[in-house]
């Protein structure tokens, strides 16, 4: 389908009202960047994977404001994990509130020079091995504009995990952040992120997990009711590597994201996980393409979503088997559990297969709280809503089950009971 | 004392009128059972008293000690001290045996007032509990009777019933699906509940429960009425000659 003159328009006025930065060792990947854009222009209602969710929010010139939300009712997520703490305000990060990102082998994307660097490597070119077969308009803007976020290289095990927080403190932001993080063989790490970020986020995190790494990556987007997000994760996997993401989402007006993972060294195992709670004016939308391109791997979507006035929950996955990739593994879960009827769920699971030695299962369902459990709960004396947060939980659950860090899936857990308490009824 | 007064209960969405006057009082202490051919109201009975939603109650009155409990959500009836074992014991995945147990036990306590259970003086009494009815700790950690046996559902009821306590208990043809050995283990921890404090109304089909289970009083229910009252023996008569000589000489 011909690109339409209205999102080539879109994306010019966009280009237009950033600045793209120029100069440094990212100069040609961001020039790159602006063409594929300019080429592709912005998404628009119409296309097939804009379908769900309406973009204009995501496209348009200026963000809407969001008003500052006060989480102080809670401890922020990760407390109790001894971690490097990096601290971005509204987009830009915030040395004052930071650990030393050098101590722990980071560096700042907002202080790199001309000098040859090794995410040279990185930086937009997963991101652009991904606009292949289905566009991402919003990923191509990413890297042409951004000018802040982390490098990170890690050769072994990293000693603690790193967190990036998201604080927003302005109603109007409108923060890009692009991470590069690049596991060399063996190499271990867990990268937690939280927060709002800002009034309206755009997000890329590019992982290259070499062979034999592992990558655990958590992340809890903050319970500002009117923020709105699009992310994307660009993952590429070399043999026998791991990567796991879980991402927790409470309240936002708009959140996308999108996770591109690619299998490319046999035995690698990819999981992507979310548990989404969202009560009236909420749209969570996953958008999953997982590419087995070697044999023996295994995939795991697991996507819960837990909606109640009026709340709408999106789920489009799909697992591609290339030619040759046998023996592989996929396994693709996307539920909802509608609390009343004026929420939504609305999926779009899809399998494309070329090789002739494959498992590959999918499911997808909407459902109400089971009567029945609810009434088995309370005759042993189990109060209503208690009993009604269990069942939640509980339908949560294989979402959580895919943190491995128990203390981490504990906080998570603790974050959804609270939320839970908070919007009983 | 559990006592229940020209009880007349519908269905909600139907105009299906199951129980139709039944009167029924179980003392202190005792053990009562009902016996009846299917269809007669048995379960509704159990389900009207512990509260599932479905039914309509027109007429009537049922009271543990005095309270009213038609008037009472589920989980304040079981605060009260009713439980109600299941035919169907419910599934429930996600949600640990050992989560659940301790969540209904402190849910309990904190209802009535009391302190709650510590986490580990609850695994030493429920070790304890479990292990009389060969629930071994895998089955603990388990989802809620999910993956189950039909022994082992009704088993771990019992252990419901065992660490929950109750002063009422009503035992839902808990003797279906089990084979001999397991309806004597079920039994054997039955009895052992079984002291001057707590009553139990015991609804099955069959004698042989009753075997285990030796009742003080036996009902015959029938169209939504208990229909004949008397000893032990009238089980046996029941399972001698059916229903059919009973019912036609009452009705």
């Amino acid at each position: 389908m011909a690109v339409t003159q209205a999102k080539l328009d879109a994306a010019s006025a966009r280009l237009a009202a950033l600045d793209v930065p120029a100069g440094g060792w990212m100069a040609a990947a961001r020039k790159d960047a602006v063409a594929r854009l300019q080429a592709m222009g912005l998404p628009g209602k119409r296309d097939e994977y804009w379908r769900y969710t309406d973009p204009t929010a995501l496209t348009q010139v200026a963000a809407t404001p969001a008003a500052l939300f006060d989480a102080s009712d809670e401890a922020p997520v990760f407390d109790g994990i001894d971690r490097v703490r990096l601290v971005f305000v509204d987009g830009v990060f915030d040395p004052a509130q930071s650990d030393d990102p050098a101590a722990a082998g980071v560096e700042l994307l907002s202080r790199q020079g001309a000098e040859i660097h090794w995410a040279q490597g990185l930086y937009g070119v997963l991101e652009t091995r991904g606009q292949t077969p289905v566009a991402r308009p919003l990923a191509a803007l990413n890297t042409a504009a951004a000018t802040e976020g982390v490098l990170i290289r890690v050769t072994e095990k990293a000693a603690k995990p790193i967190n990036l927080i998201y604080l927003h403190k302005s109603e109007t932001s409108d923060a890009i952040l692009h991470h590069c993080v690049k596991l060399e063989a063996g190499a271990e790490l867990t990268l937690l992120e939280n927060g709002p970020a800002a009034a309206r986020f755009n997000k890329v995190l590019e992982v290259e997990v070499a062979d034999g790494a592992r990558f655990h990556h958590i992340r809890a987007q903050g319970r500002d009711h009117q923020r709105r997000a699009v992310t994307h994760i660009f993952a590429r996997l070399g043999a026998e590597s791991l990567f796991k993401s879980f991402t927790l989402t409470a309240n936002g007006v708009l959140t996308r994201n999108e996770a591109v993972l690619e299998l490319t060294g046999d035995d690698a195992v990819a999981h992507v996980a979310g548990a989404a709670v969202g009560d009236g004016d909420f749209l969570h939308d996953d958008t999953v393409f997982v590419t087995h391109a070697a044999e023996r791997c295994e995939s795991r979507q697991v996507f819960k979503k837990v909606l109640k006035n009026g709340a709408v929950g999106v789920f489009q996955g799909k697992i591609l088997v290339k030619p040759g990739a046998q023996k592989t593994d996929g396994y693709q879960i996307s539920q909802s559990l509608l609390l009343d009827e004026a929420s939504q769920f609305l999926a779009k699971p899809e399998l494309e297969i070329y090789a002739d030695d494959v498992k590959c299962s999918h499911g997808s369902t909407s459902g109400a709280i089971d009567e029945t459990a609810l009434y088995y709960l309370r005759s042993r004396g189990v109060p209503l809503r208690q009993a009604q947060s269990l069942l939640v939980l509980a339908f949560l659950a294989e979402a959580i089950a895919e943190i491995e860090d128990e203390t981490i899936a504990e906080d998570v857990r603790a974050r959804l009971e609270a939320w839970l308490a908070r919007h009983e009824g | 004392m559990l006592e229940i007064k020209n009880l007349h209960v519908k269905l909600e969405d139907d105009e299906k009128v199951i129980l139709k006057g039944l009167n029924l009082t179980v003392e202190t202490g005792k053990v009562h059972a009902i016996m009846g051919p299917n269809g007669s109201g048995k379960s509704t009975l159990s389900y009207v008293l512990s509260g599932r939603d479905g039914y309509e109650v027109t007429d009537g009155s049922a009271t543990l000690d005095g309270v009213e409990l038609l008037e009472m959500e589920p989980e304040e009836r079981a605060a009260a001290g009713l439980f109600l074992a299941f035919q169907y014991p419910v599934e429930i995945p996600g949600v640990g045996n050992m989560t659940f147990l301790r969540t209904a036990v402190n849910a309990q306590r904190k209802a009535r007032g009391e302190e709650e259970m510590s986490a580990g003086e609850f695994l030493k009494v429920v070790r304890e509990k479990a292990k009389s009815l060969k629930i071994d700790a895998e089955m603990m950690k388990r989802p809620v009777n999910v993956g189950f046996s039909g022994g082992e559902k009704k088993r771990n009821e019992i252990l419901q019933m065992a660490m929950l306590e109750p002063k009422m208990c009503i035992l839902d043809e808990t003797d279906s699906g089990l084979d001999v050995d397991a309806m004597k283990l079920v039994a054997e921890g039955v009895n052992a509940l079984r002291n001057e404090g707590r009553s139990f109304l015991v609804i099955t089909h069959y004698q042989r429960l009753l075997d285990h289970i030796k009742p003080d009083v036996v009902h015959i229910m029938a169209d939504g009425r208990i229909v004949k009252t008397g000893g032990p023996e009238l089980a046996l008569e029941v399972e001698n000659n059916g229903y059919a000589d009973i019912l036609a000489e009452v009705l």
